[in-house]
């Protein structure tokens, strides 16, 4: 005990002020969490099945909830709709992979040449504004109908966003940390392992999460102007479906589609950037 | 202390830190500011100098020079050995635990990793925070930060501890202990200390020389040998009296200058 005070004592007056985080219990934590979320999927089911019952659309074009969900266990069922997922994240997570490192090559080129800089920095942005829908047509001119044209315009959808994050990380890193790694001798590659780059990851991250977002839309904008018969994909059954009046069919893919996006970005990297801003004492407690 | 006593009281050959006429211009033309004009300063290896002057004397960019990270206008800054550099903030890694704090600066000079745990786990005990080495930075107060800070600095294994206001702003009981724990740390170690503040007082009880700089240009205005014994309190006659003499020195220098 008086060991302890004594440490106490040395730790000096500022000691008090530390504050120790509440133990709160797990369980209660994540149910406290989860039965918004819960409650806001009720009420879109809710709503859906107010308007498809209010006859507003004959229910072969506007099918309820239930038919629907009913289908899309169905199609999960027998594999067409599993096989369709499993295609386009195959496309997915190519176009992506590509994306991160043309978007990180380019953003770590852009953040060390200053003349780079004053020349691409604003037309990075321009890009991010272009919709990637425009750069289609090109694209099939390019690379003609196949896989080609749909990674080109993921590439150019996702690419900006990843490369903006690494830049503002970059010139966002504290001059203050800067220095404290020079002075402990980080230069050259050191200094971007061990500074530059950790103190870049929150906005990187950042980056990376918008630019998931990019690609997604651009590979099913893709999937829809470039049908390949013969993959199968979650676009190629939207365009079916429409083409034979299937809208429970339908219904079902844009389900998937909207869950795959939702997962990804609130799973993936959602949970990796709340850990990062957690351990840096920057996020918020929930 | 243990981690200490394999290290002679001065190692040999250490030279100590020479500024030589040393110029420091920020900018040019009619908007440069002349920071430091012909500042010479010889810093004996294992003294203790303490540097103060008014704000925007140059203090700071004169140790930012000696850690190599300014270079001078004109004249010549010379660091005999290895120098640290501990900030005003604690300037601590947000994404590493204290321990990794300390660690980095041996991973950068290639230690292998049991010696840099090892080395860091006495390091934190060394400034009582043992039992904080895995909580990240703010977890922790700012006084156990700087603490840190300084942990890190000696894990430098620097020949010469450059001080930049460490303590201005902590409170009074947290720097008073910390002063403890730095004259302790410098008198086993053997390092040589330039510690720069703006509190006279602090000055005079560190210090083995207080050296006082004026503003604008910042120049070598005066030197004071302290000759009081340790250990010293803020309170002792001595300190207090010496400490008047600098005062009335700086407020010289301020009202010369046409400062308040």
């Amino acid at each position: 005990m008086a060991v302890r005070d004594r440490e106490l004592d040395l730790l000096g007056l500022d000691v008090l002020e530390r504050h120790e985080e509440p133990g709160r219990r797990r369980l209660t934590r994540v149910a406290a969490v989860l039965w918004p979320k819960l409650a806001a999927v009720a009420l879109a089911l809710g709503i859906w099945q107010l308007v498809a019952i209010s006859g507003w659309r004959p229910s072969y074009v506007l099918p309820g909830p239930g038919p629907v969900l009913g289908r899309l266990l169905t199609d999960l069922g027998n594999g067409s709709l599993v096989e369709a997922t499993a295609i386009t994240l195959r496309r997915a997570v190519v176009g992506y992979a590509l994306a991160l490192v043309v978007g990180l090559l380019v953003g770590l080129a852009v953040a060390r040449v200053k003349p780079l800089r004053l020349a691409v920095a604003s037309g990075i942005t321009g890009l991010q504004t272009m919709p990637s829908i425009a750069w289609f047509p090109l694209a099939i001119l390019l690379f003609a109908l196949g896989e080609g044209a749909i990674l080109f315009v993921i590439v150019l959808g996702a690419a900006p966003s990843i490369a903006n994050g690494v830049i503002s990380g970059m010139d966002h890193v504290p001059s203050l940390l800067r220095d404290a790694g020079r002075a402990m001798g980080a230069r050259g590659l050191a200094a971007y392992r061990h500074v530059l780059l950790p103190a870049a990851l929150p906005s990187f991250v950042a980056g990376l999460k918008q630019g998931w977002a990019f690609a997604w839309r651009s590979l099913m904008a893709g999937e829809l102007l470039v049908v390949i018969a013969s993959s199968p994909s979650l676009g190629v059954r939207l365009q079916f479906a429409r083409e034979f009046s299937d809208a429970e069919g339908l219904l079902a893919a844009m389900l998937v589609i909207l869950v795959v996006g939702i997962v990804v970005d609130a799973f993936g990297f959602g949970l990796v950037e709340r850990a990062i801003l957690r351990n840096r004492g920057l996020g918020d407690s929930t | 202390m243990t981690v200490v006593e394999d290290r002679p009281a001065v190692r040999a050959g250490t030279r100590a830190v020479t500024l030589d006429g040393v110029v420091k211009r920020f900018g040019t033309g009619p908007a440069g500011v002349l920071a430091l004009d012909g500042v010479s300063l010889e810093v004996e290896p294992g003294s203790f100098t303490c540097l103060v002057g008014a704000s925007g004397c140059g203090k700071t960019t004169l140790l930012r020079m000696i850690a190599g990270l300014e270079q001078p206008t004109a004249g010549t800054v010379e660091a005999g050995g290895r120098t640290a550099l501990l900030f005003q903030e604690a300037a601590l890694f947000p994404w590493l635990t204290a321990a990794r704090n300390v660690e980095l600066p041996m991973r950068l000079a290639r230690v292998p990793r049991a010696d840099r745990r090892r080395r860091s786990a006495e390091l934190l005990d060394l400034v009582h925070l043992g039992g904080f080495a895995a909580r990240r930075p703010h977890e922790l107060s700012g006084g156990m930060r700087q603490r840190v800070a300084l942990a890190r600095a000696l894990a430098q294994d620097a020949d010469v501890l450059l001080m930049d206001e460490p303590f201005g702003a902590l409170d009074a009981i947290t720097r008073d202990l910390l002063h403890e724990e730095l004259e302790r740390l410098w008198q086993a170690t053997g390092l040589t200390i330039v510690f720069v503040t703006h509190n006279v007082r602090e000055a005079v009880k560190l210090g083995d020389r207080v050296v006082l700089l004026s503003s604008r240009p910042g120049r070598v205005a005066a030197t004071f040998d302290v000759g009081v014994p340790r250990p010293r309190r803020m309170e002792d006659h001595d300190v207090a009296s010496l400490s008047a003499e600098v005062t009335a020195r700086l407020r010289e220098e301020v009202r010369r200058h046409g400062r308040t």
